[in-house]
Parts: structure tokens; sequence; C-alpha cells
């Protein structure tokens, strides 16, 4: 994220989120902790995708790995949520580096096809091991929270984990990633080891997409199923990712809204009704924006600069 | 007589870089015209910008006819062949594949094509269900120049046809582009960065240089004159 | 890194490298085959599970040459190759649900198939193309979505029924009961791929679509319209994920809008299998996970129809890592 915003920026956004609770309903607080939920997995699908260039299509199956934490380690050990996400963010690292070296050996198309079908198997496992994963019926956390927890934990860990993306980035290893995205053959030229920033990048992406899927089952009154993580998930982190476009935080934001608000909000168009009014808008919104926008948000906010410049 | 082939003031650019500033030349029917010029000069460029393939403005007029915007299949139709540089082969079909794409643009029978394709290549009729990419170098080429000829143009562009070739080989393709000239009144404009090889074959010679005609003349004039020889041909 | 580690790493790098030259994959396939006679002259249940597992192959077989037309046309995967199919199926119920006979609506889904095959290429891929993977990847990753709100918004999410053309009898050959279904999924796709298949090898226009998928530039300047054959590619990719939806549905009993999103891998699985540039490689590979599914969960206790899904991905997995380039590919991934 080149253009990272100043300080007194990153203060006004800080206020705003502070005083919006106060302002919104309780419906609307959800919602904004759904767009809190959204940007750290599309914060941390961005530095795969947009960074080093790997195509994931299965990052639902880390949330739901990050719920699932959750849910059992509630339900079993009544542990503190805050740590079950801690907990989540381990785990789905460790998971992430572990998917991270086979998808070494794939790229473009080929990653996507296996991340594809990774997303659509995971959601079968915890029915066939349901004595301890709950089967279609899910698992239950012994605690559930308010909205207002929620959106706090969300925004929260948005802003630690965006500090967090922010520092890697402007490291050694954003530069390595860069210089992956760029140009593989010429990363590996300038030394760069490729096999660990791509791994690595697999890890921490994998690690924050578990992090939003603890918050993910927590909002839906801590219960974890397997239909709440079906591909579609997986599909939203990718259009987010693609709507935000590459290189601004702005666009990241951006990304996020457009996948945790507009099924809302096209619940309620008329004619189509309620539930598939939602795929219809939603799928008819995307395909409309690649269009139009092939570089996504980023890319909008650069065109705009170039003619305020001109 | 008339010129088949008319370039006035073509310019012709990829992206942002200009490849031709203004090329104005003409190719007489019945004749062999060879085009040549340092790397770079934009020899390629030119039958691209015939053959429609590159973006270009200026005029071209084919036979008379304006060719404005039309792009590669339009001017195929015409009777305009184009054999790229790198001979355009199908690698992964048949020779008989290649031949009957060469004729894609012809309605009805190609049976005649094909008949007067092998008495040039007589050796094509016995390979005809060989993969295309089997064959050597040469036997590439030569498939090119073959699949050409079964659209019956009324030109041929042909880019680099000595490429990678022994000199054999070329020597031989050139006499078959010579009996195609003679026996079938075929008009050819040729790229060749062997430029004496050329200007044996040719009729009249162009020379392009940084995308412009520095030079034109018959093939007589620019083989007998040394200092162009030795500063714009290289020999 | 330990040096342990960076051995590791370059081992496993270098088992990519192409191990299986073309002889050993057809050892392969005939020993394949052998296997399966002399399992189905044993064992009934052998020969029904057989039977069984080729005919849902022939329908994954027909999506995976759905997939490998498009891939080998437009390098474009189209994810949202299996939710069309579905469409063009519910297309087809209401055909029947006003009446047509069932044969007269399934020729009619083709025809329409083809058409939205078409439309689609050139409204939708068409601007997308030249832009990067990932443009063209949502594209269809938003018509996956886009389609499957359309149908439940339209038909609705509850189960349809729809007559089986084929029928409930069965063969009998040998003692053992074949159903006409499977029978009739067998010849309808095989029909439909030879049919395609002969379209391609032997007429004009087939030789102009191959040329365009191979080189279109070379292409172009002979003349083949590059743009409309890819279009023309996309119309008959359609028609092929029809023809799996519509011999899918009597399988599944009900038509609902899930039908097709578990075909989908399958089909993946089968075209990765044979090779993604590769049609005869669609073909053996969707007829192949067909079989080894309905023999896995027929002997195998361990493994339910619960886990045939993320069998299939393990497949797909495996074959990534170990040939990439599949049964019948020519080319390797590209990899550094």
């Amino acid at each position: 994220m080149r253009n990272l915003p100043g300080l007194v920026t990153v203060l006004a956004v800080a206020g705003v989120l502070a005083a919006l609770p106060f302002l919104l309903s309780d419906y609307h607080v959800s919602l904004a902790a759904q767009v809190g939920i959204f940007f750290i997995a599309i914060l941390g699908l961005n530095i795969l995708t947009g960074y080093t260039g790997q195509i994931s299509i299965g990052h639902g199956a880390f949330m739901a790995i990050g719920g699932y934490t959750t849910a059992v380690l509630s339900r079993d050990h009544h542990t503190n949520l805050v740590l079950t996400m801690v907990a989540a963010f381990a785990i789905c690292f460790v998971v992430g580096l572990i998917v991270g070296l086979p998808a070494l050996r794939l790229s473009g198309v080929y990653l996507a096809l296996v991340t594809f079908a990774l997303a659509i198997s995971i959601p079968q496992i915890p029915l066939q091991y349901s004595s301890f994963l709950g089967g279609s019926g899910g698992v239950q956390s012994s605690r559930t929270v308010d909205n207002l927890w929620i959106y706090a934990a969300a925004w929260t860990a948005s802003a630690i984990l965006f500090v967090l993306a922010w520092l890697i980035l402007r490291g050694r290893i954003g530069r390595a990633f860069r210089a992956v995205r760029d140009s593989e053959i010429a990363a590996v030229a300038s030394g760069v080891e490729l096999p660990v920033y791509k791994t690595l990048a697999f890890g921490i992406s994998a690690a924050y997409a578990g992090v939003a899927g603890s918050l993910f089952v927590l909002a839906t009154n801590g219960f974890a199923q397997p239909s709440e993580f079906d591909v579609f998930l997986s599909l939203e982190l990718l259009i987010g990712v693609a709507i935000a476009g590459l290189g601004s935080l702005w666009g990241i934001l951006a990304g996020a809204a457009f996948v945790a608000l507009l099924p809302q909000i096209s619940t309620s168009v008329p004619v189509i009704g309620a539930q598939h009014g939602r795929d219809v808008v939603f799928g008819a919104a995307v395909i409309l924006v690649m269009l139009l926008v092939p570089d996504g948000f980023a890319g909008l906010l650069r065109r705009i600069r170039r003619l305020a410049r001109a | 007589m008339t010129a088949l082939l008319e370039l006035e003031d073509v310019e012709a650019r990829y992206g942002p870089v200009h490849a031709l500033h203004g090329v104005s030349l003409g190719v007489e029917e019945g004749s062999i015209v060879a085009v040549l010029g340092p790397n770079g000069a934009g020899k390629t460029t030119t039958l691209r910008a015939v053959s429609g393939t590159v973006r270009r403005s200026g005029r071209i007029a084919f036979a008379g006819r304006p060719l404005g915007r039309l792009g590669p299949g339009a001017v195929a139709r015409l009777g305009v062949a184009h054999v790229p540089e790198g001979r355009g082969t199908f690698a992964e079909l048949t020779v008989w594949e290649n031949l009957r794409l060469g004729a894609y643009t012809r309605r009805g029978s190609i049976q005649p094509e094909l008949e007067r394709v092998f008495t040039y290549f007589p050796w094509l009729s016995e390979r005809r269900r060989q993969e295309a990419g089997t064959l050597s170098g040469g036997e590439q080429q030569m498939l090119a120049l073959a699949r050409a000829f079964m659209l019956r143009p009324r030109l041929l562009l042909l880019d680099e046809p000595s490429l990678g070739l022994a000199p054999v080989l070329v020597a031989e393709l050139f006499r078959i582009v010579q009996q195609m000239n003679e026996d079938d009144g075929l008009t050819v404009l040729v790229v060749e960065q062997n430029a004496q090889l050329a200007l044996q074959a040719a009729h009249a010679g162009f020379v392009l240089e940084a995308g412009r005609v520095a030079l034109a003349g018959t093939s007589e004039e620019l083989q007998a004159d040394d200092s162009v020889r030795r500063s714009y041909l290289g020999y | 890194m330990s040096s342990a580690e960076t051995s590791a790493i370059a081992g496993f790098r270098a088992r990519g490298i192409a191990l299986a030259p073309a002889g050993a994959v057809a050892v392969l396939l005939v020993g394949g085959a052998v296997f399966l006679l002399v399992g189905c002259l044993q064992s009934t249940t052998f020969a029904r599970l057989t039977v069984e597992g080729l005919a849902s192959g022939a329908v994954y077989s027909s999506l995976a040459l759905a997939l490998v037309l498009v891939y080998r046309a437009t390098h474009v995967i189209n994810f949202a190759q299996g939710e069309l199919a579905m469409l063009t199926t519910y297309v087809a119920y209401q055909l029947i649900q006003w009446g047509l006979s069932y044969w007269v609506a399934f020729f009619a889904t083709l025809a329409i198939a083809f058409v939205l095959g078409l439309v689609l290429q050139v409204a939708l891929i068409r601007p997308v193309l030249h832009r990067s993977v990932i443009a063209t990847v949502i594209v269809t990753v938003g018509l996956f979505i886009l389609i499957d709100g359309v149908v439940n918004w339209i038909w609705g999410a509850d189960l349809k029924f729809m007559p089986s053309p084929f029928g409930n009898g069965a063969f009998n050959l040998g003692g053992v009961a074949i159903l006409h279904l499977y029978v009739g999924m067998l010849a309808v796709v095989s029909a439909c791929v030879l049919l395609v298949w002969a379209l391609f090898r032997f007429t004009k226009l087939g030789l102009g679509m191959r040329a365009a998928a191979v080189r279109p530039a070379a292409a172009a300047l002979v003349g083949v319209r590059v743009d409309r054959m890819l279009a023309v590619g996309w119309g008959l990719a359609a028609v092929l994920g029809a023809v799996a939806g519509l011999m899918a549905e009597p399988s599944q009993l009900f038509l609902s809008p899930t039908l097709m999103q578990s075909i989908l891998v399958y089909a993946f699985a089968a075209a990765v299998l044979g090779g993604l540039e590769s049609p005869a490689g669609a073909v053996v590979g969707g007829l192949t996970i067909g079989v080894s599914i309905s023999l896995v969960i027929g002997y195998v206790p361990q493994i339910s129809s619960e886990l045939q899904l993320p069998f299939a991905f393990a497949v797909l997995l495996v074959v990534l890592l170990v040939k990439p380039s599949g049964l019948f590919g020519r080319r390797e991934v590209r990899r550094v």
C-alpha cells in the first residue's frame, strides 16, 4: 500500500469509527462489523493475490478453520474469546504454510482451480467427522456476544492487523513480495528465495482469514456451521480483492464494503425478492464492475488522481 | 503497367512506438520486388501494414482498391497472401490441414489448387498426414509458401524466407518463387536481410531506413552502384 | 533456512518434472481397462458399480470437454460452466412444462444453449479477454453467482421432477441388471461427443476453430475470423454443458439449483487429469473419475459418499503435483 493515508486521515477515520456505534442502529452496527470482518480477510488475501500474484478461490476454507477453532475451543474449554482469535491466527498461519507448499508448483488458473475445489470440498469435512465437528448441526460456542462487542473487536483487530500488514509490506518482505509479483524470474535472479516468500504469503493471508472467520462465527451467535462457509464465501473474498484493486488502502475498504453491504442492500430489491435479489444483483454488479473498472477501486482512484493533476 | 500495390505516406505504429514514418512505394504487377535495409528499419512492418496486421494510416491501394482499415482476413480475401516471419505454420496440424487453411477464404473445391501446389512441391503430397511441426525448418518454409499459394494470390508477401535455412534450400526456395512469378504471374514483395540474394531474384528494390524509403531502383541499378551496395546493402 | 530445508524444497521441485512418457500412459489405460473387464466378469457388484461409474463419468466427461473447449480457445477457465449447464437444464424443464415432448425439448435446449454460450462470450468475455487473468476469473465467478440467483428467482430452490427419457427398465446381461438409464446416458453423451469431434475433425469450420485456438495470429492471416471462432467455441461448450446437465438430472432424480455444483469439481478434476488442452483427455479423465469414485465408495468403507468431493479434490491435487500437463497433455505448467 504505497499511498498510505497521512496521520491526520488515520486519526479522522479512527474518530469516525469510534463514533459510529453511537450514531447507528444496532442493525447497522452489525453491518459495519461485517465490513470490518471482510476488511481483515480481504487485507490478507490482498497480500497473497495482489502482492505475490497467487490466485486463491479457497480462502473461505481458512475462515472456516478459524471459525471452528473459536467455536470448538469455546465449547470444550470455555476459552477467552479473544484468545481463540489468537489461536485461530496461529493455526491458520500454519495450515496456510502447509497449503502454500504444494501451491508453489501451480500457477495462474491451475492454482485457482485447486483452491476452488478446496473451497467446495472443505465444508464436507465437518459432515464426515460429526462427532467432533458437529456435523451439519454445527458447533456452538459457550459464550455469545452482542453486535457492539463484535464491532469493537472487528475494527480493533482490523487496526492491529493493518499496522502489521503495513510493517510487513514496507520492509524486506514487502519488497520481496512485490518483486515476486512483478517478475518471478527477475526475483529469482536477484536472489529472492521464491518458495519462502510465496509460502509466507499464503500463511499470512490464511492467518488473516482465520481471524476473520472467528469474528464471523461470533457474529452469527457463536455458531459454526458448514453452510456458512460455502464456496460463495470464498468467491466473495476474491471478488473483494478484485474490487479493491492493488495498492490502495481505501480500495480494500471499498472492496470490503462492496462484499459486506451489497448483498444486504439487495435483499430489499423489488420484484426479485429477498434471497434471490441478493445473488442476482450481486452477480450482475460484480460483472459490471469488472467490465468497466478492471483495475478495481485502486485503479479508479489512480485514474481520478491523474485527471485531477492534468 | 499499372502498379498492383501502391503505398503512399504510410505510417504504422505498435502502441506508442512509430515504426513507419511515411513509406511510399509501388509494386508493378508481375514483378518481384525486394524490401531491404538494416534491422529495425521497418521492413516487416511494411508487409504487416499491407496485410492489415498492424495499425496503419496513409494510403494503401491494391489493384486500385484502397485498403482503408481492412483487417488481415479481408485483405486475404482480396488475393493477398502473407507468409510472416517465422512462417506461421500450424505446427499442431497436419500438412494437409495447413494447406487446407491456406485456401480457407476460397469457396468450393480446392482440388485444382492442391494439384498446382503439388506440381511445385511434389514431396508434400506424400507427407499429407504428417504433423507440420515435425517437418524440418526448410520443409516448413516450403510448406508456408505452398500454403500461401493455395490462396491463388495475386500478391505474395514474403517475410525473411531465408531465415535459418541452409543456402541450398534458400536457393531452391527463390527458384520456386521465380517460377511462380514467371508461370503464374504472381507478384511478389519480399523482405530479405540477405540483400544480395534478394536482388538476384528481384526486378526492383526499395531500401528502408528508420521507417522511410531511403533508396529505390531496379535490381540492376542497386547491384551496380558500389557505394549503395556497401553502405545500404552491406556487401 | 537450513540446508535440509532447502534441499527438501529443491527435491520437491525436481519431482515435478514430467515423468510419465506417452507409453506409460497407454500402459496405464490399457491396464485399467483390463482390470475393469476382469472385475466385471468376476463380480456382479463390481459390474454394477462399473456401469454406474461409467454413466456418471460420461456426464463428467461432457462438462470437462466443455471446460477444455473453452480453455483451449480462450485460455479462460469458465467457473460458471456448471451453472450454465444447470440453467439450460431448467430451460428444458420449463419447455416440458409448457407441453413439449422430452426429445423436442432436448434439442430445442441444445440450440438455446448454443446461442447463450455465444452471446456470453461476445458480451462478457471478449471485453476482458486481454486484461489480467483475475479479471476474467472474476467475470466467470460473477456469472456463477448471477445464474445461481436467476435460477433460484425464476424457478425457486424446491426440488422439481423431470421425467426420465429412459424409463425405469433394465437390461439383463449375464445376471447383472443394467439400468436403461445408464446405457442411455452413455449413448447420448457418446453421440454428442462424437458429433463435436467430427465437427472439429472433418469440417472447414472445425479446422478454422482449431487453427484459431492454437495460433490466432497465423489463423487471422489466412482469413479465419478468430473472434467468431472463439464465440462458436463457447456456444459448443454450452451445448456440451447442456447435455451434461440433462443427462445428470435423471440420475439425481430431482432437479435443483445445486445440480451441477459438485459435478463441476469432478469435471475440473477430469479435465486436469486428462490435460486441460486435450479433448480426448477430458473424455478419458471423466470416465476414469466416474468409475474410480464409484468403485472406491463401493469397496472402501472409510470413504463414504460424503467424502466424494474431497476425494476428487485429492485426485486434482495429486495430478497437478505429479504431472501437471495431465495424461494427454503436451505442455508443462509454468513453474519457476
